[in-house]
């Protein structure tokens, strides 16, 4: 539904030049969610306003339901940005205008006569639970109310994909929550292809099919959501996902970690479980068949839709040959292993 | 107070809502469109022209530095070639409507970039034209800040208005200078400073009653 294609943008050029954008791939199927992860400056928003050419790209071509949006400008562009919604983190909305009014806008800027407009507006209205506000003005909302009204805006031109720029930001966790729902129920009942950019995990994890992470102007990994939550492939994936999780090793343990074995030191390990891995008894068997004994220093079970990944630090307490056996057990259990470093053993 | 004079007050009141009424119009109908224009050609904007951006605002520039009196003086051979005087209060709405368009058009500007580029950017998104995005957006978004500064202009006006006196314009200043001052008659001085006050106070409430009315922010 949405192609980009070697899309790239730079800002400025010779050597002040800012490359915003790398050249860029991104394919969103019809009907999926798909979310762009990144830190502030990454080039996220410079890539979700190329896709309806708010950024014109310096290179590369932009596709949207089988058009070249690229290709267009003026009138055509207009008309092929009416099947592109857009939502943002300060909701845009106009305080001149009521709920009704807002909602109604891009219809007027179509040209749908009076009555017709009517007719869409009041569903739309319904379906983001606004019908009682609609003779309210944007200054008499909460936060979750606004991004509703400019949900039902962008969805008042039937368009067959909805771009969310930082939609949830500015909430507060439980409306960020409502309005996820919202948007997964808009995907759900209207097929609409969602593409979303956010900071936040936790977005990615409640709504997102499929995950892009961007750094300084690339895409650097793309995965299903599942895969980035229990494998991510990158540095910066991990980063995110150890954030998200807050699950770091105590700083007392950081301190006393080495990154070469001692004499008489063990290795501490980060471990990841994930699929039938997690309901296996792996911990006791280890124990017992590797003959060496399992200090759990933190531990933490997520969902992820519909998987569920385990995540450990653990200290494997052993002789050198014990432990190395101990690590090669667990790489063949389907477990992702990383050594953090060795701690030394007061004899 | 003779019943003469009273009549002759009645009158330069009126002249002086009339010189107002008809070069705040003018200038409003003129200056609004300038102070779009100056607003959407900048650079960046939806109608981004630099160089016409310039050109314009250094023109608009020259005409809010000009001192209204010598702006009065200077124009006499154009006013009278539109009004057919250099006299009188047709002849004063002249040089009042020429330095009021680009007062308004300025206020006018200030208020549209007051205006948040993110509502610019949702009209965009949503295959506005510049010019839905100006009557649909940026005109109606700023009207609080468009009534604001038009009222600023009014009130503008009607001390201009008092200067106009100078000239020959009629008018309340006129008055106040002829009988008031030339003639050492302080009542009649002191009657014109009270309606002046009395018409700058009325338009100012009339000014931000209507700002309050559309203003939803």
């Amino acid at each position: 539904m949405i192609t980009l294609d070697h899309v790239s943008k730079t800002y400025g050029s010779g050597a002040g030049a800012i490359h915003a954008l790398k050249p860029t791939d991104l394919h969103v199927p019809q009907g999926a969610i798909h979310g762009v992860i990144g830190l502030s400056g990454a080039g996220k928003s410079t890539l979700i306003r190329c896709v309806n050419l708010l950024e014109r790209p310096t290179t590369g071509r932009v596709f949207v339901d089988g058009e070249e949006l690229t290709a267009l400008d003026g009138a055509a562009l207009n008309r092929a940005r009416h099947r592109v919604g857009m939502i943002f983190q300060h909701f845009n909305l106009l305080s001149s205008r009521t709920v009704f009014a807002n909602v109604a806008l891009p219809l007027e800027l179509m040209g749908v006569a009076k009555r017709e407009i009517r007719e869409r507006v009041e569903p739309l209205l319904e379906l983001t639970g606004l019908s009682d506000k609609r003779d309210k003005y944007p200054a008499e909302l909460s936060g979750g109310q606004k991004q509703r009204v400019a949900i039902a805006r962008a969805l008042a031109s039937r368009p067959k994909v909805l771009l969310c720029d930082e939609a949830t930001s500015a909430l507060d966790p439980q409306t960020t929550v409502s309005i996820l729902e919202l948007l997964q129920d808009i995907n759900r009942k209207l097929g609409l292809t969602i593409l979303l950019i956010t900071h936040e995990m936790e977005v990615v994890k409640t709504i997102c099919h499929r995950v892009g992470l961007i750094s300084a102007g690339e895409l650097v990994e793309q995965a299903d959501v599942g895969d980035f939550f229990t494998t991510p492939a990158t540095r910066l994936g991990r980063d995110f996902l150890n954030a998200f999780l807050e699950l770091e090793p105590p700083q007392a343990l950081v301190d006393r970690l080495e990154a070469r074995p001692g004499d008489n030191s063990h290795p501490v390990v980060r471990l990841a479980f994930k699929g039938d891995a997690v309901s296996t008894p792996l911990i006791s068997r280890l124990a017992r068949d590797c003959d060496i004994d399992v200090s759990i220093l933190e531990a933490k079970v997520e969902s992820i839709q519909d998987r569920t990944l385990g995540l450990m630090i653990a200290e494997l307490i052993g002789t050198p040959e014990q432990t190395a056996k101990a690590l090669a057990y667990l790489e063949s259990h389907d477990l992702q292993v990383e050594v953090l470093g060795h701690v030394q053993r007061d004899a | 107070m003779s019943s003469a004079m009273l009549e002759l007050i009645l009158e330069a009141t009126l002249d002086t809502l009339y010189m107002v009424a008809v070069s705040g119009v003018i200038a409003a109908a003129l200056g609004v469109p300038l102070g779009v224009l100056l607003y959407v050609t900048r650079p960046g904007q939806i109608l981004a022209q630099p160089l016409s951006n310039r050109v314009l605002g250094i023109v608009t520039n020259i005409g809010r530095s000009i001192p209204f009196i010598i702006l009065m003086v200077a124009i006499i051979p154009f006013t009278r070639m539109l009004v057919g005087s250099s006299i009188g209060t047709n002849a004063a709405a002249v040089p009042l409507t020429i330095a009021a368009i680009p007062f308004v058009a300025r206020l006018v500007e200030g208020a549209l970039n007051e205006v948040p580029p993110g509502l610019v950017e949702a009209a965009q998104s949503m295959g506005a034209t510049p010019l839905q995005i100006i009557t649909k957006v940026l005109l109606p978004e700023a009207r609080g800040g468009i009534i604001t500064g038009l009222t600023i202009t009014v009130v503008t006006l009607i001390s201009y208005s008092a200067m106009a006196g100078a000239v020959g314009g009629g008018g309340l200043g006129d008055l106040g200078i002829r009988y008031g001052y030339n003639r050492f008659n302080p009542t009649v001085m002191l009657i014109t400073v009270v309606i002046l006050v009395v018409l700058v106070q009325g338009f100012q409430m009339l000014g931000d009653y209507l700002v309050r009315r559309t203003d939803h922010k």
